[in-house]
């Protein structure tokens, strides 16, 4: 074997590496916290008495969780601007990666509100609260104590997911690489290491997602 | 420069979509059989073989497939091997496929009480006709509906080999965007093909959930 492997590139890259990382950091961030605030609404819009909202949802959740996020991010970088609406990478990463989130997060949440006995919510009312503080201070933190980690496990699957966005542009953390393995001709060393970072983000994700939901949960959510 | 019709684009995109179905299938059968071995490593009585498929399973599912693939296109150059997209495409959803199956078929194994262990080898079975005869089909059966949810996200998966070069769906749909300046036609018959491929396959997936649940 004629080849050795180099890695005296990666000094002078860590600044390039580093700055890709927040960026995913910061996708993943943004995305989560929208997907998941309106997941919320779209599950209980799910439950709703209105039947269009219901099946308006139902098809929103079907058509992102039967196509490829990549052809959903194209679609949106490449295909909105023929409607007129003309988006920059970032944002259109942000708005994919939300949409594509929220279909998950949708059934992960209706789930967890499924799993609150009606009893709860009986009780709350017999008590005399509102129907929306009901919603808010009783069922919805149960709900989110039994879906926690398959959320945190959707939060993860994204993370990882965000790295095709590098396609449209947006300097995250394999766009970086695609760029450093472009000036050092040193591609495997270089998507070897990002690996490695991308495996470290998630299990920290996961560390940090866990122990900060131990916290709330133990604390109470509501 | 070549006019195309919508029928053009649509019987281009439709010829396409047969490289991503035999790289689905091709990729799930393998991935099945690598997956078998990985679980059998899995439920292992020898403590370091558990531990090194743990790993091996960590190690997919904490890491970008994107990543996975641009690993294994330039890394196996390296080792001396030629190699096509094609090649790299179905080694790394092959092997991806194999930790996620053999996780959620661990899933099955270890929901299986233990008296069907015991009860197999009361009968004079040894380890392997136990697993063959008893465990095994029991735990196929009750992981069917993830394997076939598995299967949906593999189809999906398949759009990534696009970036490595591999000719399937997306990037022939990238090549005809590229010559009609028609993304929203291109790229929507195209979310409409995978939604065709895989939407029967959930609503299968939703059956099964529906009679398993039905049986407890």
């Amino acid at each position: 074997m004629g080849y050795a492997l180099d890695f005296g590139w990666l000094y002078g890259a860590i600044g390039m590496i580093a700055s890709g990382a927040a960026m995913t950091i910061f996708l993943i961030v943004v995305t989560s916290v929208a997907g998941v605030t309106l997941s919320i609404f779209g599950a209980a819009a799910k439950r709703s008495r209105h039947a269009i909202l219901r099946k308006a949802i139902a098809a929103y959740v079907e058509i992102v969780r039967n196509t490829p996020f990549l052809v959903q991010l194209f679609f949106i970088f490449f295909g909105l601007p023929r409607l007129g609406i003309r988006l920059d990478p970032v944002v259109s990463a942000m708005l994919a990666m939300t949409l594509n989130m929220t279909a998950y997060t949708t059934e992960i949440v209706g789930a967890g509100l499924d799993a609150v006995p009606k009893g709860q919510r009986e009780a709350a009312a017999a008590l005399g609260l509102q129907p929306w503080l009901v919603f808010v201070k009783i069922v919805l933190p149960q709900a989110l104590k039994v879906i926690f980690p398959a959320l945190t496990s959707q939060i993860i699957i994204m993370m990882l997911e965000s790295a095709v966005v590098s396609q449209i542009a947006v300097r995250e953390l394999t766009y970086e690489a695609d760029m450093l393995q472009a000036r050092t001709f040193r591609a495997f060393e270089t998507y070897f290491v990002v690996t490695l970072v991308y495996l470290a983000m998630s299990i920290g994700l996961r560390r940090l997602l866990f122990a900060a939901g131990r916290r709330a949960i133990a604390g109470g959510m509501a | 420069m070549i006019e195309f019709t919508f029928w053009d684009i649509l019987r281009n995109l439709l010829l396409a979509a047969r490289w991503t179905i035999l790289l689905s299938v091709v990729a799930f059968i393998g991935g099945s059989i690598a997956g078998l071995a990985i679980l059998l490593l899995r439920i292992s009585k020898r403590r370091w073989l558990r531990r090194a498929a743990e790993y091996y399973i960590g190690l997919f599912q904490g890491t970008p497939l994107l990543m996975q693939l641009f690993l294994l296109f330039f890394g196996l150059p390296l080792l001396g091997l030629r190699i096509e997209a094609w090649t790299a495409a179905v080694l790394g959803l092959t092997l991806c496929a194999s930790a996620f199956l053999a996780e959620i078929w661990r899933g099955g194994v270890q929901s299986l009480p233990t008296g069907q262990w015991d009860a197999g080898s009361s009968l004079g079975l040894h380890y392997v006709a136990q697993l063959r005869l008893i465990i095994l089909p029991q735990a196929f059966a009750i992981t069917r509906a993830p394997t076939v949810g598995f299967l949906v996200q593999l189809i999906k998966s398949t759009a990534l080999t696009s970036i490595i070069g591999f000719e399937e769906l997306v990037r022939t749909s990238n090549a005809i965007n590229n010559a009609t300046f028609e993304p929203f036609t291109v790229y929507g018959l195209v979310a409409l093909i995978y939604f065709v491929l895989c939407y029967p396959l959930t609503r299968y997936t939703k059956t099964l959930e529906l009679r398993a649940a039905r049986q407890h």
